[in-house]
């Protein structure tokens, strides 16, 4: 399936934000010139077809008694994929990504318990082709704003 | 602003998907056991204090054609920092602007993600961004591959 002309209009108006009002769709619509109709199948079609990822609230952790972190780690070539599966396994980690670099693998940890990190870093550090670990904690955080402009 | 008892059940009933229906706020305040009025007006209270980042949508990128993705960390002194901030974040094409603490042979203290159509088009804003701040050590680290992407969910146990 191939994103329309409408269809990016559509996600650029979505990914500005859902208003709290009685019937949001119907306020987008509005804002596209189409019947509610329309967004509500559309949108039901390109969340089956995988373009959306998550439709709703997004919270802000820090606010709600969580802390979150970044987490780098240098590994082994032959183990990258183990250790990758093993990091995913944490219900803490939200995003585990590889990257090219000298650390192959990043992933943030969020959670209510220090106590918890810190046993979780302990366990990852201690797992097979693991080299070391860089614990990289964020105080400033100037903007985040993911929203990607579809033309 | 302090997390009610029922603040923990809307973030609880808000973190999964949001019914894509003509009455979505009714549709989960009855799940509450609340009016959808009062839903709203905590909802737009959370947007307002901070603690709802936002209420919307986030694509899978890389399927929308944002193919090139990466994390850039910079070593940007403490003392110019919120200056450099504010021009990077500027941009568009930068999704998020940390500063983070460094570790032994680890220099880089600021990040910024950046998304865009090409590797080509990526190293080039970056150039932009050096260019325009004067910062010069940094290093970028394309996205090979997304093992996990989800979002936290709050208030399980």
């Amino acid at each position: 399936m191939e994103l329309t002309a409408f269809d990016k209009e559509l996600l650029n108006v979505l990914q500005g934000g859902i208003e709290f009002v009685h019937k949001p769709y119907e306020t987008m619509a509005n804002k596209l010139g189409v019947s509610e109709e329309r967004v509500l199948n559309r949108l039901t079609e390109l969340k089956k077809a995988g373009y959306v990822r998550k439709i709703g609230a997004f919270f802000n952790s820090d606010k709600l008694g969580y802390s979150g972190t970044l987490i780098a780690v240098k590994v082994m070539d032959e183990y990258l994929d183990e250790v990758a599966e093993r990091i995913n396994e944490y219900p803490e980690v939200t995003h585990n990504y590889q990257r090219r670099g000298e650390y192959a693998l990043w992933f943030t940890f969020i959670t209510d318990r220090p106590e918890r990190q810190a046993q979780v870093l302990a366990e990852v550090k201690a797992l097979p082709g693991v080299v070391s670990l860089m614990d990289l904690y964020s105080q400033k955080k100037y903007k985040i704003d993911v929203r990607f402009k579809l033309k | 602003m302090v997390i009610s008892e029922v603040d923990k059940k809307i973030i609880r009933a808000l973190q999964n998907d949001f019914p894509i229906v003509s009455e979505p706020y009714k549709a989960i305040a009855g799940e509450i056991g609340i009016s959808e009025e009062s839903l709203m007006q905590r909802l737009a209270l959370m947007k307002e204090k901070g603690v709802l980042r936002k209420m919307g949508a986030v694509l899978r990128h890389v399927d929308v054609g944002f193919k090139a993705n990466a994390l850039v960390v910079w070593v940007v002194p403490e003392e110019i920092m919120d200056e450099v901030a504010q021009k990077m974040c500027a941009h568009p094409a930068v999704t998020h602007c940390y500063d983070r603490n460094t570790a032994p042979n680890w220099p880089y203290n600021f990040y910024t993600m950046i998304h865009g159509d090409s590797e080509e088009y990526c190293a080039k804003l970056v150039k932009q961004l050096s260019d325009e701040t004067g910062i010069k050590e940094y290093e970028l680290q394309f996205t090979e591959k997304e093992w996990k992407k989800t979002s936290m969910k709050y208030y399980m146990e």
